[in-house]
């Protein structure tokens, strides 16, 4: 399993690269940062970018009392649901699940920026990972990002959602900011996601517009 | 006719009979007779020694074996063995059908039983030594034990005596005293020798509970010390290499572990391990005492080292496959196993849907091991779920609808697009009269936050003053 799963966009000569979306099940540690409270845009992204099979989802106390925990019928998937107090206790309970091959991707929950959560930490999740070919996911809940080795960091906050298509009243599918800060071998790239319900398929669009032109070309002679 | 046997026991003045067959009883060779005086009456008795320890050995293996009648069974005594039949009787034909297997059964084996059924282990003690054959005794013991002499009783021998000298011969002749003149004549002798006390016993009047042992670890290994050490970490691969190898060979696999440590200053420390499915990997049991042995509490060191299996089940020998794959299911057991080693059985749950609407209920914490298929999501469901509901706090009211406006924790937001109500009736076969009706809206509120909030009630429902409003989840 290859370290970098994505590539870089291919720019033609004398244009801006076209981004391009990065592939959000690769077996690789990935960050979401909650920038609310209140806000579901990080457990939402996670939910939907998270390939098919059974999860492991730690949370640790904090993140359990404030922000509530995993619904099955909202989240309609297999979970295997640890209850934890202690943040080291999480990070110990990840590293169990990627040693198994029973699992088909972890997420850990962090409240805050425990102590036990520190760049060696997220190292070894990172490596673990990559070695057990299991995508690794973090939320981390009113955090800020300090140094960690994750391999994509994402900021995720909500936008107003689309327009059900029978009532223009009620919120619909779910509408977020996703911001890619920080990612090897990616340029650092604001997303709008979208959450096709329907289809349970996560849509990364570019915004629109404002994008930088390209270089002139110096002419020869 | 048997020939008459009696058996040996050494006495202070020389050996004396501690048990005789029913032909040397009645050719006159009674317990606690010398050998000798019995020799004189009988010529052809025939004298061999008593084994006390073989005989106590005998009877706790008989304890352990007579629970196939019942769920508790101790050995009482030198010659008797206590049996908890209680709610067993119906399954072999009532009481007397009881009784009657279990001497059928003994008999079978070679041994002679006296028995007899009490509501009180100290009645049943009587009946069986002193009452009829097979004595079933009704819900009063008092009327079947009053015919019973006072050695019924298990009193001692000066405390016999005196009974006698005081000419109370029957259980009911003491009954009969009054309580404050026995209490009185006896108020000096131990409890377990007061005739008063030992007759509450045998009317259920003072409760006698039955230590009940556990019957032996099939599967166990030990590793003696030279001497004493604080780490048991080198010993125990050996160990779960022995008890594997042990279990293999008799296709067994084990549920739990548990691990004793025997230390120099009296004490013994256990650590048990559960399984969720049997096994007997060496590797894999191992990993489970991760971080376990460091919180055992080694005193001033141990010098015994005792791994038994618990709860052993039939394991046969799995062919992997000639793939190289492995078993979903064995692999989720042993993540299970690993998690709930370290963290707590109860801190590992796998969520399991379940029939109803009412949302706290529509989840229940599952078995962790199961093939229960997961629904799959609803739109109109929240992603993760706040519990217990979080009140908020309405500024700005709308009849029939959501909230415009509301604080929840010193937070105002505003509504800016809601769907529902979906109303959630209480369940009154399982809530307690008087619960509230739900109304739940999904809102959003300007910025896109999607929450799921509730009115408990309604205004004249009559159940209560004003409807609150509660923050019960929130969507992607």
């Amino acid at each position: 399993m290859s370290a970098r799963p994505f590539l870089p966009g291919v720019a033609p000569f004398g244009q801006a690269p076209v981004p391009v979306a990065p592939m959000l099940s690769a077996p690789i540690l990935s960050e979401a940062f909650g920038t609310r409270p209140l806000d579901g845009a990080a457990p939402g992204f996670v939910r939907a970018a998270l390939p098919p099979g059974r999860i492991l989802w730690a949370q640790d106390r904090l993140s359990r009392i404030e922000t509530g925990t995993p619904f099955l019928p909202g989240m309609g998937r297999e979970m295997l649901r640890l209850d934890l107090t202690r943040a080291a206790d999480v990070l110990s309970a990840i590293e169990d699940g990627l040693a198994s091959h029973a699992i088909a991707a972890v997420v850990g929950e962090f409240h805050g920026s425990p102590r036990a959560l520190d760049f060696t930490a997220s190292r070894r999740l990172a490596l673990r990972a990559e070695a057990a070919g299991i995508p690794c996911w973090l939320i981390r809940h009113a955090a800020s990002p300090d140094a960690s080795a994750a391999r994509m960091r994402w900021r995720l906050s909500a936008l107003p959602s689309y327009p059900d298509p029978d009532d223009p009243q009620a919120p619909g599918d779910p509408h977020w900011r996703a911001e890619l800060f920080r990612a090897r071998g990616f340029p650092p790239t604001i997303w709008e996601a979208r959450h096709d319900r329907a289809a349970d398929r996560l849509d990364l669009v570019a915004p629109a517009g404002d994008r930088k032109l390209a270089a002139p070309q110096r002419r020869a002679g | 006719m048997d020939m008459p046997l009696a058996l040996a026991a050494p006495g202070p003045h020389g050996p004396v009979i501690h048990a005789a067959n029913r032909a040397a009883g009645m050719a006159g060779a009674r317990p606690g007779a010398r050998v000798v005086d019995a020799r004189a009456i009988c010529p052809a008795l025939r004298v061999e020694d008593a084994q006390p320890a073989g005989d106590a050995a005998l009877l706790a293996r008989l304890s352990f074996w007579v629970r196939r009648w019942g769920p508790y069974s101790t050995p009482d005594g030198a010659d008797g063995i206590v049996l908890d039949t209680t709610g067993t009787a119906h399954l072999f034909g009532g009481e007397a059908g009881l009784l009657a297997d279990i001497q059928a059964r003994l008999a079978t084996a070679g041994l002679s039983a006296r028995l007899a059924l009490a509501p009180t282990r100290a009645a049943a003690w009587a009946l069986a030594r002193f009452g009829p054959e097979r004595a079933i005794c009704g819900t009063d013991p008092l009327s079947a034990l009053m015919p019973l002499p006072v050695a019924g009783l298990r009193l001692s021998d000066e405390t016999l005596l005196l009974l006698r000298r005081l000419g109370l011969k029957t259980i009911g002749d003491l009954a009969a005293i009054p309580r404050l003149a026995l209490m009185r004549r006896f108020a000096r002798t131990a409890p377990l020798d007061n005739p008063l006390l030992r007759l509450d016993q045998a009317l259920g009047h003072l409760a006698e509970p039955l230590d009940v042992p556990d019957p032996p670890p099939d599967f166990v290994t030990q590793a003696r010390l030279s001497e004493p050490v604080m780490d048991p970490s080198d010993w125990l691969p050996g160990l779960l290499a022995d008890l594997c190898a042990q279990m293999a060979a008799a296709d067994r696999g084990c549920r739990r572990l548990c691990l004793s440590v025997f230390r120099v200053d009296g004490e013994r420390r256990d650590i048990r391990v559960s399984l969720a499915a049997p096994s007997r990997e060496e590797g894999h049991l191992l990993r489970l005492f991760d971080g376990r042995l460091e919180r055992l509490d080694p005193g001033y060191g141990f010098d015994l080292i005792r791994l038994a299996a618990e709860a052993v089940e039939p394991l046969s020998q799995a062919q992997p496959g000639l793939d190289g794959s492995r078993s979903d299911a064995l692999e989720l057991s042993r993540l299970v196993d690993r998690l709930s080693a370290r963290f707590g059985a109860d801190a590992i749950t796998r969520p399991a849907p379940q029939e109803s609407h009412i949302p706290e209920r529509a989840e229940t914490p599952g078995a962790a091991v199961s093939t229960l298929p997961t629904p799959s999501a609803r739109a109109d469901r929240p992603l993760r779920i706040l519990t217990p509901p979080e009140e908020i706090r309405v500024l700005y009211a709308i009849p029939e609808g959501p909230p415009a406006q509301f604080v929840w924790c010193r937070q105002t937001l505003r509504v800016a697009r809601h769907a529902g109500p979906e109303r959630i009736a209480p369940e009154w076969w399982r809530d307690r009269p008087g619960t509230r009706l739900r109304d739940y809206f999904r809102i959003e509120d300007p910025s896109g936050l999607r929450l799921w909030i509730y009115r408990e009630g309604l205004i004249h429902d009559g159940r209560g003053g004003a409807p609150r409003w509660f923050l019960h989840g929130i969507f992607a």
